[in-house]
């Protein structure tokens, strides 16, 4: 029952583009009868993952194919189950949001287009989910990788977005490379297409370890994962906010599903696995929030933390991977429930920030945060919605970011506890790790929250901004309350993480995997109760202080100096400027300041960027070197089809007296 | 109702007490300097005199500004609930409450800190940033002796971690903790800005970390800042005694005394600091921050096998 509800659902979201095909480019008929089928379909998905949930029992629905190895084998489970309620839940809001935010009216010549792409992203992805046969996934990820690459070019006349659009394109097509080769390498072992648990004596030592290399490339070249991220930030900062908020909140987490899947399959994993995993994602983690407090870009600086959040991710799953190899129930329960929780709460309110994103540079038509400032007081809703993503990013309570923050940090400090079984201590050291990413992220959203929003605008576009619509603003008030429920209530999610951490590691007894008896998530609801009530309290009390004493007005203390203008408050680069120089033998960040002053100094003008190290200086000469080598084949490529025919002929005559 | 009355004790001290410790340290730095100063009941008197006053508020500002204070307080006042005292445990300790109590703080910073960016001023957007920046090193220098201590007890809570086995730890793994009690005393230096991090009493806004934020904070609202950083204060000396000095194990009577004695204690010991310490070059505190770090980690590296 429950997957026939999300096949349903998820065809009706592929075909959600197409009605408006048929309309003019100049009415918005178009854009309300798209958002209404994908709302459809999305409920619909979502009610199937309701009945799965509610303990209808799965079938496997299985038609034959015409495609050698091929077979529509489709089944969910725990995992699927999970990473399909970002799947429906983002893009149902985003549609929501684009009826404002990407009208018809205002976007005639590329709005079809992009609402065509929308539904079809979402659809492929429900597939790939469900998917229980590798042709099958494979069919879904490049629809994906597809769709995504025409959303991400959606203003393709810039030449700048044709560009970032080739290096996606580029970089998804070599994951899809990889896959291919670990799923070929997969179906050896198994001796079918069909992706099932494959036993110990089914694939060697060897064969698994190159399977898990080949996982962790490819899954992590989608994911995001540092090095292989240099796609990432240029293509979220030029696609339009709702479709940043989708590929950000949940195309990335199809790396991961990826890396989940494929970690279930094989037996046995070896400790290094787990250990690998740790350090990619503590490395991605601290890498990518330095990265991002040096960025002015305010989509760019979105995209870097979401480097950071799948970090976080990467260090529960590899957690869990090692409490698998040394049979540590509590790391496997606490790491996977962590990550997978923070899988949910990284697309809640990732996409409510990049939705808040859209809403600023919907108002003021710029990204630069430094453009910026005082926007709290034209855009109120925004702002507060914007502070919650905030704060919930952050990982601070009472939101879900620390939640699933606090079940990784229990997991590492468990690594410690010899009484329970064999130990890991290298691993406690990613606690500490954690610990900076959190900080930096703190260090990074106040600079964010504080330059754009606060102080005073130091643009004329700032100054006559304009509060968002309320489709806008409606979209992100849903996720603010999501955001909420998780954080205060962690309680409801825990039986589907338990779900899937039962479907992840079946070998483990169903008695031990439940959340609620590894982790204190009921404190952590009254706790957050608590302080929400203190800090009501302390409010009141303030507000009748004030109402009873004399309040005025007057300008802000400027040390005695008279004339203050806005371009005299802390900027993103000043904000960042000590954070940045700390990690600047990572960052290697450009500046450009003249050297000196003479006694009485004319105008002079100071630049500092942080470009991405990997890109710049790593794919892009390597890419240029490659092209340059290619460059000897052209000797061969003259342009006749004479010659052509001869290649052919030779081929043909080669291959007659082969052998 | 034994574990309601210490519940209220616990929560008494950590409401009253606070203000005192400044009173000492002020006292203390005014024995070093050769004057009489202010008596050591001075703090409640500000803190009273604050609250009857009006305020000025900037223009700039939106309601961002008066929640600095307001979040800074009440992330405090629940972390204290936290933090055992003198009886072994605080009244709400479970697995991962010190992961709490790290964070709650974190909130609290992000609110101030966000409130000072509120003014527009770029004195108080240079203290953010400042306040923001020496976190991130201070953070990881925390949790580096949580897992000594983790590690050392076998469990997550503070009440175990702190409590009356560490007796036997110092005894056997000596070295590890005293690294730690180290570290932390330079957290508790920074987190609370005092010398040789950061002047309390200084003048030159261009020198300040935490002041320079509260700059445009006045009337109750201040009062409510100034009363949230005797709270932190009062939290990580706590934290920094316990580790000196293991509770729980003798009679509960004399626990208590001997808490806030110590706690006096703790006061003179930062009073000396900054009488006899000058301040630290700014681009020289991160190197000092790491140091902690790193003093951390090689008492965990220590106890690792």
């Amino acid at each position: 029952m429950s997957e026939e509800l999300v096949l349903v659902g998820l065809a009706a979201c592929a075909v959600s583009g197409v009605p408006g095909l048929l309309c003019a480019r100049s009415t918005c008929a178009g854009q309300w009868i798209s958002a209404l089928i994908l709302l459809i379909g999305c409920g619909l998905g979502l009610a199937g993952v309701g009945v799965f949930w509610s303990g209808a029992n799965s079938e496997e629905l299985l038609w034959r194919w015409a495609i050698p190895g091929g077979e529509f084998r489709v089944r969910m489970d725990g995992l699927s189950a999970l990473f399909l309620v970002p799947v429906f839940l983002i893009p149902a809001l985003g549609s929501i949001y684009g009826l404002s935010y990407w009208k018809q009216t205002e976007h005639r010549e590329n709005g079809r287009k992009l609402r065509l792409f929308y539904g079809l992203l979402p659809a492929s992805m429900a597939l790939m989910l469900l998917a229980r046969n590798s042709l099958l996934f494979l069919v879904g990820w490049e629809v994906m990788a597809l769709a995504n690459f025409f959303l991400v070019t959606t203003e393709d006349r810039d030449p700048q977005v044709r560009r970032t659009g080739w290096l996606y394109l580029g970089a998804t097509h070599f994951s899809t490379l990889i896959l291919f080769a670990l799923f070929a390498l997969l179906a050896s072992a198994s001796g079918s297409f069909q992706l099932r648990p494959l036993h110990e004596n089914e694939i060697s030592r060897h064969l698994a370890a190159a399977v898990f290399v080949l996982c962790a490339a490819g899954f992590g070249l989608k994911a995001g994962l540092m090095p292989l991220h240099v796609w990432l930030p240029g293509a979220h900062a030029m696609a339009p906010s709702h479709v940043s908020a989708m590929m950000s909140g949940v195309v990335l987490k199809m790396g991961i599903y990826g890396i989940v899947r494929v970690t279930s399959l094989l037996p046995n994993p070896p400790l290094a696995w787990g250990g690998s995993l740790l350090v990619l994602g503590a490395v991605s983690g601290v890498l990518g929030v330095a990265y991002a407090i040096g960025q002015h870009d305010l989509k760019r600086l979105l995209a870097y933390h979401s480097i950071e959040n799948i970090g976080i991710i990467v260090m529960g799953l590899g957690l869990a991977l090692a409490g698998r190899s040394l049979g540590r129930v509590d790391w496997v329960v606490l790491g996977l429930a962590g990550g997978l929780l923070h899988v949910w709460n990284h697309a809640l309110f990732k996409a409510l920030l990049f939705l808040g994103a859209g809403s600023v540079i919907h108002a003021t038509h710029t990204r630069d945060i430094d453009h910026l400032g005082g926007l709290a007081k034209r855009m109120p809703r925004t702002a507060i919605c914007f502070l919650m993503g905030a704060v919930a990013i952050c990982g601070l309570p009472p939101l879900n970011g620390f939640v699933s923050e606090f079940l990784v940090y229990l997991g590492l400090f468990r690594t410690l506890d010899p009484k329970a079984g064999p130990t890991l201590v290298g691993a406690a050291f990613a606690a500490p790790a954690l610990a900076l990413i959190g900080a930096l992220a703190v260090a990074c959203f106040v600079k964010v929250f504080g330059v754009i929003f606060l102080g005073t605008p130091r643009s004329q576009q700032a100054a006559e901004a304009r509060e968002a619509d309320w489709s806008m603003i409606g979209a992100m008030g849903v996720l603010v309350a999501c955001c909420l429920v998780i954080g205060l209530v962690p309680g409801l999610a825990a039986p589907m993480l338990t779900r899937a951490i039962e479907a992840w590691a079946p070998e483990l007894p169903a008695s031990d995997v439940q959340l609620t008896t590894h982790a204190p998530v009921g404190w952590i609801s009254a706790m957050g109760l608590l302080l929400l009530a203190i800090t009501a309290v302390a409010s009141l009390w303030l507000r009748s202080r004030l109402s009873r004493e004399t309040v005025s007005v007057g300008p802000t203390w400027g040390c005695g100096y008279a004339m203050p203008t806005a371009r005299m408050q802390y900027t993103s680069s000043s904000f960042g400027q000590m954070l940045v120089g700390l990690f600047a033998w990572a960052l290697r960040p450009h500046r450009q300041q003249p050297a000196d002053l003479p006694l009485f100094p004319g105008a002079a003008s100071f630049h500092s960027d942080v470009p991405d190290v990997v890109l710049e200086e790593g794919v892009l000469p390597a890419i240029r070197w490659i092209s340059w080598l290619c460059g000897w084949f052209r000797v061969l490529q003259q342009g006749s089809i004479q010659a052509y025919l001869l290649y052919i002929f030779l081929t043909l005559l080669v291959l007659l007296f082969w052998r | 109702m034994e574990a309601f009355v210490i519940g209220a004790l616990h929560m008494l001290t950590a409401i009253v007490f606070p203000p005192l410790m400044l009173g000492v340290i002020g006292k203390t730095k005014a024995v070093f300097a050769g004057r009489v100063g202010p008596p050591v009941m001075q703090p409640y008197r500000d803190l009273i005199k604050l609250c009857r006053k009006g305020s000025v508020i900037s223009e700039t500002t939106t309601w961002v500004f008066q929640a600095g204070p307001v979040v800074g307080l009440a992330t405090v006042l629940t972390a204290l609930l936290l933090i055992p005292l003198g009886s072994s445990f605080a009244p709400v300790s479970f697995t991962g409450d010190l992961i709490l109590l790290a964070y709650l703080l974190g909130l609290g910073r992000f609110f101030t800190a966000v409130a000072a960016l509120d003014t527009g001023s770029a004195f108080e957007g240079m203290g953010a940033a400042r306040e923001v920046t020496f976190a991130c090193l201070a953070e990881p220098a925390l949790f580096l002796g949580l897992l000594v201590l983790a590690k050392l007890s076998g469990s997550l809570q503070l009440g175990v971690m702190l409590g009356d086995s560490l007796t036997t730890h110092w005894a056997t793994a000596g070295a590890s903790l005293a690294l730690v009690l180290l570290s932390w005393f330079i957290v508790l230096l920074v987190e609370n800005c005092r010398v040789p991090f950061d002047d309390p009493n200084t003048h030159l806004e261009l020198t300040m970390i935490h002041e320079v934020m509260v700059l445009d904070h006045s009337g109750p609202a201040f009062a409510m800042i100034l009363y949230g950083a005797s709270l932190k204060l009062f939290a990580f000396s706590a934290l920094v005694l316990r580790l000196m000095l293991p509770m729980g194990g003798g009679p509960a009577w004399l626990d208590w005394p001997i808490f806030l004695g110590g706690l006096l204690l703790v006061a003179v010991v930062i009073g000396v600091v900054e009488s006899t310490m000058a301040r630290l070059k700014l681009t020289h505190v991160p190197t000092l921050l790491v140091a902690a770090c790193l003093l951390s980690a090689f008492g965990l590296v220590l106890i690792a096998r």
